[in-house]
């Protein structure tokens, strides 16, 4: 793990001289919002649909972002370097820890702005907060193997998004459950499944990123 | 260090890039990979250092009779390529820590220090690597690889990118790294196969 710290370290040092993924992922966060609130305008959205909403904007978010940090291997011509120091799995967890922070650094950001623009209101605020770290869980251990796998092709931008939707959908659709509890639409012992859904998907979906990442990044 | 490269065959797609390439070298031993513009050395250089999977054939490291694994023969080797890029954002010295402490080298301060001097890079340690020249970069890549010390030392056209002080000081690098070790070269270049003890020509 000392050689995935190592890299996650050099990947925020790189973003910190660039901004790059934090720029684009939170501006993509700041115009959806600003998008859906004004085009919601004085209507009052029921809050089932505001939860929806608020995993939109996380989702296409994140699609703008997750996938640069391969991306930014492949395209400068160092991800060969990085395989002549590293092995597959510290790659992987170096880069799945990054895009984490990054999601949830853009999470801190635009979740009390929404709670402000959008009226949204959490009854069950731990609740609420597990369901994100759940929920981000989810979509950085999709993203980032859709990512490593996209980065080796030309149509990068388009092909991240398309594949990702498929393969994060059963946490986005858990996630907007979930949170729906968390608002008070539905009682939170009723959500145990959701919840459930939630860590059965993380447990899943990083372990296969772990076993098969070394395949998708020696290909 | 013994190398065993035993038939490797390597197809893109339909296309046959080279054949049935087959070569041994142990510690002492120095190799030029030979051929025309487009025959695969570069592609040769790749699959032995595992960053490209061969179509057939296998590459295979022992180390003090052990037969090494793909994710252990990676610490016996440097390469140094056109192709292979250091971060640009990042300075001379911030790339090479992080090189220098993922590969677990004990005091690489001093050891970078003298690399660096010896590359005539002193004094540019601080300065990010895009303000580097493409000279520059090739010595900083030099540098990079000769941190590890490496057992193997694979070299893509050895005089790329620079003056005649900077091939001096490769010719003396590639002097001292056959005598302690193995070194792979690939290049046309007369000059630079005078390095070799023998050429293996890769070929469709």
């Amino acid at each position: 793990m000392r050689k995935a710290w190592l890299i996650l370290q050099k990947d925020i040092q790189q973003e910190f001289k660039t901004r790059f993924a934090v720029n684009a992922i939170l501006l993509f966060a700041v115009v959806t919002l600003t998008a859906v609130s004004f085009s919601i305008g004085t209507y009052s959205a029921s809050q089932e649909i505001l939860a929806a909403l608020l995993w939109i904007i996380l989702f296409f978010s994140a699609m703008s972002g997750l996938s640069h940090i391969f991306v930014r291997e492949e395209e400068t011509h160092t991800a060969d370097t990085l395989k002549l120091v590293a092995l597959p799995v510290n790659v992987f967890w170096g880069k799945f820890f990054f895009n984490l922070i990054l999601l949830i650094l853009v999470e801190i950001i635009i979740i009390p702005l929404y709670f402000a623009v959008m009226n949204f209101v959490v009854i069950h605020t731990s609740f609420f907060i597990l369901v994100m770290l759940l929920g981000s869980l989810g979509l950085t251990g999709g993203g980032t193997m859709v990512a490593a796998i996209i980065s080796k092709a030309s149509a990068k931008g388009a092909l991240f998004t398309v594949l990702s939707f498929p393969i994060l959908l059963p946490v986005l659709v858990s996630a907007i459950s979930a949170t729906n509890s968390a608002v008070g639409n539905d009682p939170v012992s009723l959500t145990g499944n959701a919840i459930q859904t939630m860590i059965a998907y993380d447990v899943v979906i990083i372990t296969a990123s772990v076993l098969l990442f070394d395949f998708v990044w020696n290909e | 260090m013994y190398l065993h490269c035993d038939a490797v065959t390597k197809y893109f797609d339909e296309k046959l890039i080279f054949k049935n390439v087959s070569f041994e070298a142990s510690t002492g031993n120095s190799i030029a990979i030979i051929g025309p513009n487009g025959s695969g050395k570069t592609t040769l250089l790749r699959i032995l250092c595992n960053l490209m999977q061969p179509t057939e054939g296998i590459v295979k490291y022992k180390h003090n009779g052990n037969v090494l694994l793909k994710q252990q023969a990676y610490r016996y080797f440097s390469l140094i390529g056109p192709y292979l890029e250091l971060y640009e954002q990042l300075t001379a010295r911030e790339n090479l820590t992080f090189f220098a402490k993922m590969q677990d080298i004990p005091n690489y301060p001093n050891l970078l220090t003298r690399l660096m001097q010896r590359m005539n890079l002193s004094g540019r340690e601080d300065d990010p690597v895009k303000t580097y020249s493409s000279g520059m970069k090739q010595r900083l890549k030099y540098v990079f690889a000769l941190l590890s010390e490496p057992k193997i030392l694979f070299v893509d056209e050895p005089r790329a990118n620079l003056d005649e002080e900077g091939i001096d000081t490769v010719y003396s690098i590639l002097t001292e790294q056959r005598k302690k070790g193995i070194l792979i070269i690939a290049t046309n270049d007369s000059e630079d196969l005078k390095f070799a003890d023998y050429k293996v020509t890769v070929h469709a």
